[in-house]
């Protein structure tokens, strides 16, 4: 009697997952689907614990105590600006159990054919998934530097290491009685997942966070295989291919491929004689940009990982009340790969409390911009590069961008002229219509935003 | 049907479904997305729990399935109440002043 109960649970878990990520969709719909996910893990943990099988519960329960003590704090403190670093780190955490339950179940059973098949991708995938998440971590926390690092021969030895590794998977798979491989199967899965993620420079951030949400979910429903665990499958093959939509989204927002992203170093410096070319630029105080914006009657920030790091989004918030009190129209562009990971700007943002119905996608922006009359650029670069859409032999040649180049005025707030990180030289800040304000991103907002409260104020 | 027939059907259609769900999903939230999907995968907490509670279990996989429960763990309870952290902050215009 017991024992039928525990496949309905799985079958109810894995409907909760299906349905917490349906009610994603929307922001209205989307915390409902929170607490049905939770409840659907809660269902196939109780449902576990209860299985005749388990009967030792003093480790388990030490484990839950730790993991909590770890996870807690961890959601409750981290600021909104570490969410790159932490989704990394998640995506570690994730693929190494994933890994290490492959090699307990490696040991303790033995199997053959398609379950070794299963078990032999698992921890592949576990393992590189698991040391490429902690050196994206390490990058994106600035522990490692974020400028992609090559040498010669690079990706050579890069696919050697992984034709090794798989050639012997291969090889477990057909005779796993080989125990002696399998240290070394791990260990060359580990030394990928370093090499892979060394030449990858900050700007690609988003799509391979997004491919490494996707190898830990394969990883995790590959385990469903080697268990014969359905609701593992389920969940696995949603994480997988979530993880993949995101990084198909983010290379198309880049017009590459995933082969040119993962090997292809993007982002060092190109030592091109056009950087030599001194260029005139027109710059502009808090005072004159205030009085630019208080003039216009529809204005466009468009925020980049630039505005995440100087820490810019509330006095950007600040910005767009001040503006908006006056009648002013304001809203955000937000490019899709913005930032260090998917959806980065929009999450920033509506922590400072901006509306989310105030944060427009590419795609909706873009035609309005010819009636802008102030695009003001903030921590972006190359997604507003114009060379991306006409000049064919650029770096970027292709790629989506917000066509900021089209309002009437354009607006930049920038440290200095170094270029951003795809390492091209910007012609929007050449144009005459441009006024490039230099400064901290957050200081300079927030000397136009005093600017605009010190001027006359709002008749009501 | 050999069970992992069965199992590769079950994959792909949930492979399937999944591409049809997250299309769907709006740009706004990919970052609470990823946190959720992220928390949904350490269901593999399951199988750490077979591992480690299991009677036989020998010192290697007893440690290995420990660390994997440990690991697994933190994402379920990190990636369910930071998605949830992150939900909270996306309000419409007029929601934010009542």
């Amino acid at each position: 009697m017991m024992e039928s109960i525990f496949p309905a649970l799985y079958i109810l878990a894995a409907a909760g997952f299906i349905l917490a990520i349906k009610w994603m969709s929307s922001p209205a719909t989307a915390r409902r689907g929170v607490i049905v996910g939770e409840i659907g893990m809660l269902l196939a943990v109780v449902g576990t614990l209860l299985r005749h099988e388990v009967v030792t519960y003093e480790w388990i329960l030490i484990a839950f105590f730790i993991g909590s003590a770890i996870g807690v704090p961890v959601a409750y403190y981290m600021p909104m600006t570490a969410v790159p670093q932490r989704t990394a780190f998640s995506h570690a955490c994730g693929a190494l159990a994933s890994a290490l339950i492959g090699t307990a179940e490696y040991f303790r059973h033995m199997p053959h054919g398609v379950v070794m098949t299963a078990l032999v991708l698992e921890t592949l995938l576990g393992f590189l998934t698991c040391t490429a998440s902690l050196m994206a971590f390490g990058k994106l926390q600035e522990v490692l530097p974020t400028r992609p690092i090559t040498y010669p021969g690079q990706n050579i030895v890069n696919l050697g290491i992984f034709g090794l590794a798989v050639a012997i998977g291969v090889a477990l798979i057909l005779s796993p009685e080989r125990t002696w491989l399998f240290p070394i199967f791990t260990v060359l899965s580990l030394v990928f997942g370093v090499l892979l993620i060394i030449p990858i420079g900050g700007a690609d951030m988003p799509t391979v966070i997004a491919l490494l949400n996707s190898y830990a979910g394969l990883s995790a429903s590959a385990m469903g295989f080697v268990l014969d665990n359905k609701l593992l499958i389920v969940a696995g093959a949603l994480d997988g291919s979530s993880g993949f939509i995101l990084a198909v989204i983010m290379c198309r927002a880049m017009n590459r491929s995933f082969s040119n992203v993962l090997f292809g170093a993007f982002g060092t410096i190109q030592a091109s004689a056009k950087e030599a070319l001194e260029r005139p630029v027109r710059s502009a105080s808090p005072e004159e940009a205030a009085e630019i914006l208080e003039a216009a009657r529809s204005v466009v920030i468009i925020p980049g990982y630039g505005m995440a790091v100087a820490q810019a989004q509330h006095k950007l918030r600040e910005l767009h009340d001040v503006l908006t009190k006056r009648g002013v129209e304001v809203c955000f562009a937000i490019h899709p790969v913005a930032g260090r990971m998917p959806g980065h700007m929009n999450v920033l943002l509506a922590e400072a409390d901006v509306p989310y119905d105030r944060l427009v996608e590419m795609d909706e922006i873009n035609p309005e911009f010819p009636r802008t009359d102030v695009a003001l650029v903030i921590g972006a670069n190359d997604v507003v590069n114009p060379a991306a859409r006409l000049d064919k032999n650029s770096p970027i040649a292709g790629m989506p961008i917000l066509n900021a180049y089209e309002a009437h005025t354009v607006m930049v707030i920038k440290r200095s002229m170094n270029p951003g990180f795809a390492g091209i030289d910007n012609d929007l800040y050449y144009m005459d219509k441009t006024l490039m304000l230099f400064g901290d991103a957050k200081s300079f907002v927030s000397g136009i935003v005093k600017e605009l409260n010190a001027a006359v104020p709002v008749a009501s | 049907m050999k069970s992992y027939e069965l199992a590769i059907w079950v994959f792909m259609l949930a492979a399937f479904l999944g591409f049809e769900l997250i299309r769907r999903v709006s740009p706004l939230l990919h970052t609470p997305l990823m946190s959720l999907t992220n928390a949904i995968s350490a269901i593999a907490v399951v199988g750490a729990i077979l591992i480690t509670g299991e009677k036989e279990a020998s010192t290697l996989t007893r440690t290995l399935g420990f660390i994997a429960v440990v690991a697994s763990t933190t994402n379920v309870v990190s990636g369910y109440l930071i998605t949830d952290r992150m939900l909270k902050m996306f309000k419409k215009r007029g929601d934010a002043k009542k």
